[in-house]
């Protein structure tokens, strides 16, 4: 579903970020991203967003060679995909419902046909009675479950969230692990990117190690 | 029982049978939570409301935020420059119908001029002079213009009190051009001179020429303004297009990142401005009309006072008529059209500039 090959990323004329890096994900599978801050987590998810073009490597995206594609093509291999972003990036001037059915209306669905999905959908991540808020207005999980609600109301086939923990109580991160779990038995990969080991150790997953620039796998 | 009645019941039947059909999906989707929705994005359209929607959810709003500071300024621009050219375009509409009218009615005719000459009889010049029209190949009919007829179209110009019979005043014959056939212009004028020597034969064609020529300025000026305040809203809104995408220039990036291409987000952008672009034409096109209406009413109290022949000659009458609306409300669209198109080009130039 996805595979780097030798990829490098530097950021304008600095050092190399990410070195040689190579691995794959395969469907259905889930995985953490884990590395000390600064080690090249966001960086990695962008490359695999499509929001990135390596300086270096081969990037395969749903089995097309995407370091060379035009525009359009990257817009149709991200309705493909779920994202959460760490720092949220959602529409401040759109409430909450707007934002989370925002990845359906750029698919040219009608409202009506999605709804009761968006709804039912905030509803379950506990922002039911927040759903004609701004974000400006939300608190720092609440902003979280909203940008996490965004990522899934596609049924992504491929789940990329950055810290998608990092903002709420241990009892709620535990609860949308369960999603995340519930996702990808349902048939989607994910990959969570994250420093939390409390997190990590509450199942038995895949590892990617970022250090150095360099990528270990565990498991 | 009436009718509406019978109605009114069916529907509430109808209502209560679809919510108790709905509940328990609703039920069994909120145990499911996840794989609930999916189930329910399997069933798509068919899926009913679900109750407790709240009222006041905003929905469809645009995806790129308002600035509305800015909006309601491109408005007024487009207002203004619709409405000049509103009026330019009213104006040679109106130059255009009037100098066709009394160039056809002009044309049509040719005038002889009986200048008085104390050896001779003027009454015997003018018969002779009728002769020479009378039957001629071309000519449809012939009119001697009488006595006091000629003294009245003088009176404007020398006073009411004067004795116009000691005035050696020219007498006038109105030959009118048969439809069919054009007259030999040349050949009646030497037999003219020939049978009244103190006659001049007058085919308007210079004075037709002159104001010809005058009208087509105008209405090429008309045209010019028309085409230049175009080009100004183009300008306007292209400046104004690329001020909204530099300040949302954060959102235009999330919509990138959640899948819309470039299609897309131009859309949302040409969307808003051919709006904006229709409002502010439709409040420039608007106030032209109203402003052509009320000139309108003023030049028929005009008419009523003296000299109103002179301007109605020279302006046309102020009626524009349903072709001249027709002119104000297409030149609103165009503007509008062009606003929609405008920002189009500049935000598919902007994001190519982008990636
Ligand atoms: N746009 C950028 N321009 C230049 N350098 C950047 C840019 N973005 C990130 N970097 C650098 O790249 C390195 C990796 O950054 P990245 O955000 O990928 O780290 P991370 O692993 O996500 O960290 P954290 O756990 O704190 O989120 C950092 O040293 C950062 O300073
Ligand atoms: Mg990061």
């Amino acid at each position: 579903m996805v595979r780097f090959e030798g990829v490098g990323l530097r950021y304008g004329m600095g050092p190399e970020v990410l070195r040689d890096i190579t691995f794959s994900i395969e469907p259905r599978s889930f995985q953490y991203l884990t590395g000390p801050s600064g080690a090249g987590k966001t960086t990695l998810l962008k490359l695999m967003l499509l929001s990135l073009k390596p300086t270096r490597g081969l990037i395969n995206l749903f089995g097309h060679d995407v370091t060379r594609r035009q525009n359009d093509a990257l817009s149709a291999a991200r309705q493909r995909m779920g994202v959460v972003f760490q720092d949220f990036r959602l529409l401040d001037h759109l409430t909450v419902y707007e934002n989370v059915s925002l990845p359906l209306r750029v698919k040219g669905r009608d409202e009506a046909s999605y709804r009761s999905e968006v709804i039912e959908l905030l509803r379950w991540v506990g922002l039911g009675e927040r759903m004609h808020s701004i974000p400006p207005v939300l608190s720092g999980g609440e902003k979280q479950r909203a940008a996490i609600a965004r990522a899934l109301i596609v049924k992504p086939e491929l789940l990329l969230a950055d810290e998608p923990t990092g903002n709420v109580d241990p009892t709620l991160a535990r609860r949308l692990l369960r999603l995340f779990m519930e996702l990808q038995r349902l048939g989607t990969a994910v990959v969570i990117a994250t420093h939390d080991l409390n997190l990590m150790d509450q199942n038995d997953a895949r590892r990617l190690v970022l250090a150095d620039g360099y990528l270990h796998v565990d498991g | 029982m009436s009718t509406a009645e019978r109605l009114l019941r069916r529907i509430g039947r109808a209502l209560r049978v679809a919510r108790a059909r709905a509940w328990p999906l609703l039920q069994a989707m909120r145990q499911g939570a996840m794989s609930g929705a999916r189930a329910a994005a399997g069933q798509g359209q068919a899926m009913p409301e679900i109750p407790g929607l709240p009222s006041g959810l905003k929905r469809e709003q645009p995806l790129i935020p308002v600035d509305s500071a800015a909006s309601r300024a491109l408005v007024a621009v487009i207002a203004i420059l619709t409405f000049l050219a509103a009026l330019a375009g009213g104006a040679a509409h109106m130059v255009a119908t009037a100098s066709s009218e009394w160039r056809s009615a002009i044309s049509n005719e040719m005038t002889v001029q009986i200048k008085p000459d104390p050896r001779r009889n003027i009454e015997d010049d003018i018969a002779r002079a009728a002769r020479v029209f009378r039957g001629a190949p071309g000519v449809a009919e012939v009119r001697i213009v009488p006595r006091a007829e000629s003294d009245r179209l003088l009176e404007p110009w020398l006073g009411a009190g004067l004795q116009l019979a000691e005035l050696p005043v020219p007498r006038l014959l109105v030959v009118t051009i048969s439809r069919s056939s054009r007259p030999d212009v040349e050949a009646l004028r030497q037999s003219l001179r020939r049978e009244a020597p103190t006659a001049s034969l007058d085919d308007h064609g210079l004075w037709v020429g002159r104001l010809s020529t005058m009208a087509n300025t105008l209405i090429l000026a008309g045209v010019v303004v028309v085409l230049l305040v175009t080009l100004a809203a183009g300008l306007a809104v292209a400046f104004a297009t690329r001020g909204a995408m530099a300040g949302s220039h954060d959102s235009v990036e999330v919509l990138h990142l959640v899948g819309a291409n470039d299609a897309f987000i131009a859309r949302e952008f040409q969307g808003r401005f051919l709006k904006l672009g229709l409002e502010g034409g439709a409040i420039g096109g608007l106030s032209a009309l109203v402003v052509t209406v009320v000139l309108g009413w003023i030049s028929l109290s005009w008419s009523s006072g003296p000299g109103a022949d002179q301007l109605k000659a020279l302006f046309g009458a102020f009626e524009i008529g349903w072709t001249g609306y027709l002119i104000v409300v297409s030149i609103a669209a165009l503007v509008a059209l062009i606003a929609g198109l405008v920002s189009r080009l500049t935000v598919q130039r902007h994001l190519r500039q982008m990636a």
